[in-house]
C-alpha cells in the first residue's frame, strides 16, 4: 500500500520545495501578507487579494492551499483561488462558516494576515493534455478549482473538450459569474450550472450536480476529471464518472479534513495511511474510493 | 570504542555529577504522589531505592522491591515524551503593531534557564519510542523545530529492565528489556555486590564513560547481566504477535470488535497521553484582553476526542468505535506504512492507565480470532463458526 503518490513529482512538489526554503526551519511560523483587495462574491463569500510584506511572491500549483491566520482569532486551511500561470496577488476565496472564516471574510484592505504554505498536492491539470477535461464543483468547491480552470483556459488548445459542471445552493450563491461567462464565451469551456433551489424567475437548471454527469459531453475513455465539493457529493460524482467509464485514477478529488499544521505533524488530517495535507488534498479516486467506502474512517 | 565497564554502586553519583558539570539538567526516576516519575535529580539517594511497582489493566501501585535496587521497577509512569515533546509548547509570540502584527519565533533555547536534558533511567521501550518520535518529527519532509531543539542536545542513560510489570511486552516487539541502540550509555544494575555494568552507545557516551572511575567488566559481570535479561524476559507480563498486524487491522475496519470495545472505552484520552509515541497536537491561541498580544501554543491532542476530527458541519469520527479503531489501526498498522516502524514499543502504559482496563494486546488477539473465524466461514471450512448468528459480520460500526 505504499505506492508512490501523485504529488511526489511535478509542480506541486516544486512549489512546496520553494516554500520550504523560504520558511527557514520552522514550518509553523507565518509570513505576514497584507490584504490589498476584497471582493464580495456572494452574501457569505469573499475573495481576498494578498501581498507579501517581504515582497517575495508565493509560487503555487493549482489545487494547493495555505494556512491563513487571522491574528488573535485562529488559523485555517484555505485553497488558493488565483491564477497559477501569472503574477498577481495571492487570492483566497473564503466562505464565512465559523469564527476564523468570519474574521478572514471581514478583513478590510490593509489588514495583515499570516500565511503559511503553499501546501499539499495540486490538480496536475497538465496530465489531462490531449484529452477531455471534466471539472465538477459543488458550492465553495469551485474556489480550489478556479486555478485549474484558469490553467485550462490559458492553454486551451492543448486540451479536447472542457466541461465545467457546477452546483450551487441558489442562483445568489453562484461564484465567479464573470469567469463562468468568460470561460464559456472565450475559451470554449462548456459551463453547466445547476442550483438546489431556484426562484420563479430562474430559467436555469435545478437539481443535483451529480445528475449532470451522465449527459455531459466528454469522452470518458480519454478524460481527466477534477472534483471538489462536500464529501457526499464527491463520492456520488466519482461513482457516476466511473460508471461512465472514466478510470478511477483519472478522477481526482480534493479532500477536506481538520488541519492544524498543514505539514504532516499534527496528525488530524489522517485518512488511514494518508496525511491529507501532504499526500493530498488532491488524490485519485483509485486511492480514495476504498477508504471513503468505510464509514468514519 | 572501549568495552563494557563496571561502575561501583556509589559511582552512579559521579555519573550524575559529571552530567551536571557538563551543563545538563539531569532527570531521573523518583517517587511522587504514589508513582515513579521523572524529576530533576542531583543526588542519587533520591532514586526509588527498594521500590517496585505493580501494574495491571487499569491498575498501578507501588510495592516493596528488591532492597538494593535503585531501578527495581518498570518504566516510569509518564515517559520521556513529556520532557522532549512537552504537552504545551510555545511556538511563537505575536504583537499587534500600527500596520499589522509582528511574529517573534519562540524556542525552548530562549529560556535563560534552558539546559539540554540528560535522562537517567530511560527503559528499552523509552529509547525505542524516542527513536520513533525522531523518525516522525525529524525524519520527514517538515521538521518539528521545537522537538528538534529539545532533542538535539539530549543525553540518554538507559537502564536495562530487571523487573518488568504485568502490562509490559517489550520482548514481543523487540525493544527490550535490554535497551537497543539509541542511548548514549546503557546501565545494567547488578547485585552482590551492587554495581552497574556500563556500555557506551555513542561517542558522547564513550567520552563520559572515560571520565568515570570504572574497571573493565569481567565475563562474570556480562553473564550476570545476560541472566538478568533472560529472567526479565521470562517474567514479561504480556505478549503481542506483530507479524500480521498491518494486514490484519486494515482488513478488520468493519470488525464487530470495535463496537464492543466502544462499550467500555470512555474516550478519556489517557492512553494517548501516556503513550510515548503518540504525537498528535493542536494549536491554541492565548491572547491578552486587549488583543494586542497573541501567543500560539502547540498542545497535545488526541484522536479520542470528538473535536479532533471536526470540520465545518460536524466531526468525521462521531463514534467512540471509530476513534478507537483510528488509534489502534494507526498505532499498529498504518504507522508502519507511514514511517517504516510500528507505533507501539510495548511499554504497556496505555493498558495500565486506561480507567476501563482496555488491553490492546488482548484486543488485537480478539480481532485476530474474529477475522480468522470470519475467513473460515467465508471459505466454508468445516469447523468454522456457523453462518447464522455467532459469526462476525462486516459492518460492526453500523
Ligand atoms: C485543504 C482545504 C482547503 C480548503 N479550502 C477552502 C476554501 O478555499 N475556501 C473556504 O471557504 N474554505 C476552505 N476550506 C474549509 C475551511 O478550512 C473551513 O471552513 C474552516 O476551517 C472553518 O473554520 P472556522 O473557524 O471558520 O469554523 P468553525 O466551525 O468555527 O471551526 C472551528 C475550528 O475547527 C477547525 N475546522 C472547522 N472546519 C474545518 C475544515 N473544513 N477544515 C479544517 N479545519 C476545520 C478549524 O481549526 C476551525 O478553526 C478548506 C479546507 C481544507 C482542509
Ligand atoms: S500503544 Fe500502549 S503499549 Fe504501545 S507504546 Fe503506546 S502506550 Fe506503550
Ligand atoms: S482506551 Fe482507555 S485510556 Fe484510551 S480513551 Fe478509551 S478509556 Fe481512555
Amino acid at each position: 500500500m505504499t505506492a508512490p503518490l501523485l504529488d511526489r513529482t511535478g509542480t506541486a512538489a516544486a512549489a512546496r520545495d520553494h516554500a520550504h526554503r523560504d520558511a527557514a526551519s520552522d514550518p509553523m511560523l507565518p509570513r505576514p501578507f497584507r490584504v490589498i483587495s476584497r471582493h464580495l462574491d456572494t452574501r457569505d463569500t469573499v475573495t481576498l487579494g494578498l501581498e507579501p510584506l517581504d515582497g517575495v511572491p508565493l509560487a503555487f500549483a493549482a489545487g494547493q492551499f495555505t494556512m491563513l491566520l487571522a491574528f488573535g482569532v485562529g488559523e485555517v486551511p484555505i485553497s488558493i483561488s488565483g491564477d497559477p500561470t501569472g503574477p498577481g496577488p495571492l487570492l483566497h476565496t473564503i466562505r464565512d462558516v465559523g469564527s476564523v472564516t468570519h474574521a478572514l471574510v471581514g478583513a478590510v484592505p490593509g489588514t495583515v494576515m499570516g500565511v503559511r504554505g503553499p501546501y499539499g498536492t495540486g490538480w496536475e491539470v497538465r496530465s489531462g493534455r490531449g484529452g477531455d477535461v471534466v471539472v465538477v464543483a459543488g458550492g465553495i468547491g469551485l474556489a480550489p478549482l478556479r486555478p485549474a480552470l484558469l490553467e485550462l483556459a490559458h492553454e486551451r488548445a492543448a486540451y479536447g473538450r472542457v466541461v465545467l459542471l457546477y452546483g450551487a445552493r441558489s442562483p445568489e450563491d453562484v461564484l465567479f459569474a464573470e469567469d463562468l461567462a468568460r470561460w464559456a464565451a472565450r475559451h470554449r469551456i462548456t459551463v453547466e450550472v445547476t442550483v438546489d433551489y431556484g426562484p420563479p424567475d430562474w430559467t436555469g437548471r435545478v437539481g443535483l450536480v451529480t445528475d449532470l454527469v451522465p449527459r455531459a459531453g466528454f469522452d470518458p475513455g480519454h478524460a481527466l476529471a477534477l472534483v471538489c465539493g462536500p464529501e457526499v457529493m464527491m463520492r456520488a460524482v466519482a461513482t457516476a464518472l466511473v460508471a461512465r467509464g472514466v478510470a478511477p485514477e483519472r478522477v481526482r478529488l480534493s479532500m477536506e479534513r481538520n488541519m492544524q499544521c498543514g505539514v504532516g505533524l499534527c496528525g488530524h488530517c489522517q485518512l488511514r495511511e494518508l496525511f491529507l495535507c501532504l499526500d493530498g488534498p488532491v488524490l485519485g479516486y483509485d486511492r480514495l474510493g476504498p477508504l471513503m467506502d468505510i464509514r468514519e474512517l | 570504542m572501549a568495552g563494557p565497564a563496571i561502575l561501583p554502586s556509589r559511582g552512579l553519583q559521579a555519573l550524575v555529577d559529571a552530567l551536571l558539570a557538563r551543563g545538563y539538567r539531569v532527570l531521573g526516576p523518583q517517587v511522587r504522589d504514589g508513582a515513579v516519575v521523572l524529576a530533576d535529580l542531583t543526588d542519587i539517594d533520591a532514586l526509588p531505592l527498594g521500590v517496585g511497582d505493580e501494574q495491571a489493566p487499569g491498575h498501578y501501585r507501588l510495592r516493596e522491591g528488591g532492597a538494593e535496587r535503585a531501578f527495581g521497577f518498570a518504566a516510569t509512569a509518564q515517559s520521556p515524551k513529556s520532557v522532549l515533546f512537552p504537552p504545551d509548547e510555545l511556538l511563537w509570540r505575536g504583537r499587534r503593531t500600527d500596520d499589522g502584527f509582528s511574529v517573534e519565533p519562540a524556542s525552548p533555547a530562549d529560556d535563560p534557564d534552558h539546559r539540554p536534558v540528560a535522562i537517567l533511567g530511560a527503559r528499552g521501550c523509552d529509547v525505542a519510542a524516542i527513536a520513533v518520535q525522531d523518525r516522525v518529527l525529524l525524519g520527514r519532509e517538515h521538521v518539528d523545530a521545537h522537538y528538534a531543539a529539545r532533542r538535539a542536545g539530549a543525553f540518554l542513560v538507559a537502564v536495562t529492565c530487571s523487573d518488568p510489570a504485568g502490562t509490559c511486552f517489550c520482548a514481543s516487539v523487540g525493544t527490550g528489556p535490554r535497551p537497543r541502540a539509541g542511548s548514549d550509555l546503557v546501565l545494567t544494575e547488578l547485585a552482590d555486590p551492587h554495581r552497574y555494568l556500563v556500555e557506551a552507545g555513542t561517542p558522547a557516551g564513550q567520552a563520559l564513560l572515560g571520565a568515570l572511575d570504572t574497571t573493565p567488566a569481567t565475563p562474570d559481570d556480562l553473564a550476570a547481566a545476560d541472566e538478568l535479561v533472560a529472567d526479565a524476559t521470562a517474567r514479561m507480563g504480556r505478549t503481542m504477535r506483530t507479524d500480521d498486524l498491518p494486514e490484519l487491522l486494515n482488513a478488520s475496519a468493519e470488525s464487530p470488535r470495535w463496537a464492543a470495545i466502544a462499550e467500555r472505552c470512555l474516550a478519556c484520552t489517557n492512553c494517548t497521553a501516556v503513550c510515548p509515541t503518540c504525537f498528535c497536537t493542536g494549536v491554541q491561541d492565548v491572547g491578552d484582553l486587549t488583543g494586542a498580544l497573541d501567543e500560539r501554543h502547540r498542545v497535545w491532542d488526541s484522536c479520542f476526542s470528538q473535536p479532533y476530527s471536526y470540520i465545518h458541519g460536524g466531526a468525521v469520527r462521531t463514534w467512540t468505535a471509530s476513534r478507537y479503531r483510528q488509534w489502534l489501526t494507526h498505532k499498529l498498522a498504518t504507522w508502519t506504512e507511514q514511517f517504516g516502524t510500528s507505533g507501539c514499543v510495548g511499554c504497556g502504559r496505555c493498558i495500565t492507565w486506561c480507567p476501563a482496563g482496555i488491553d490492546l494486546t488482548a484486543e488485537v488477539a480478539t480481532i485476530r480470532e474474529l477475522a480468522e473465524a470470519h475467513d473460515a466461514v467465508a471459505a466454508g471450512a468445516p469447523g468454522g463458526a456457523p453462518t447464522d448468528g455467532g459469526a462476525p459480520t462486516p459492518g460492526g460500526l453500523r
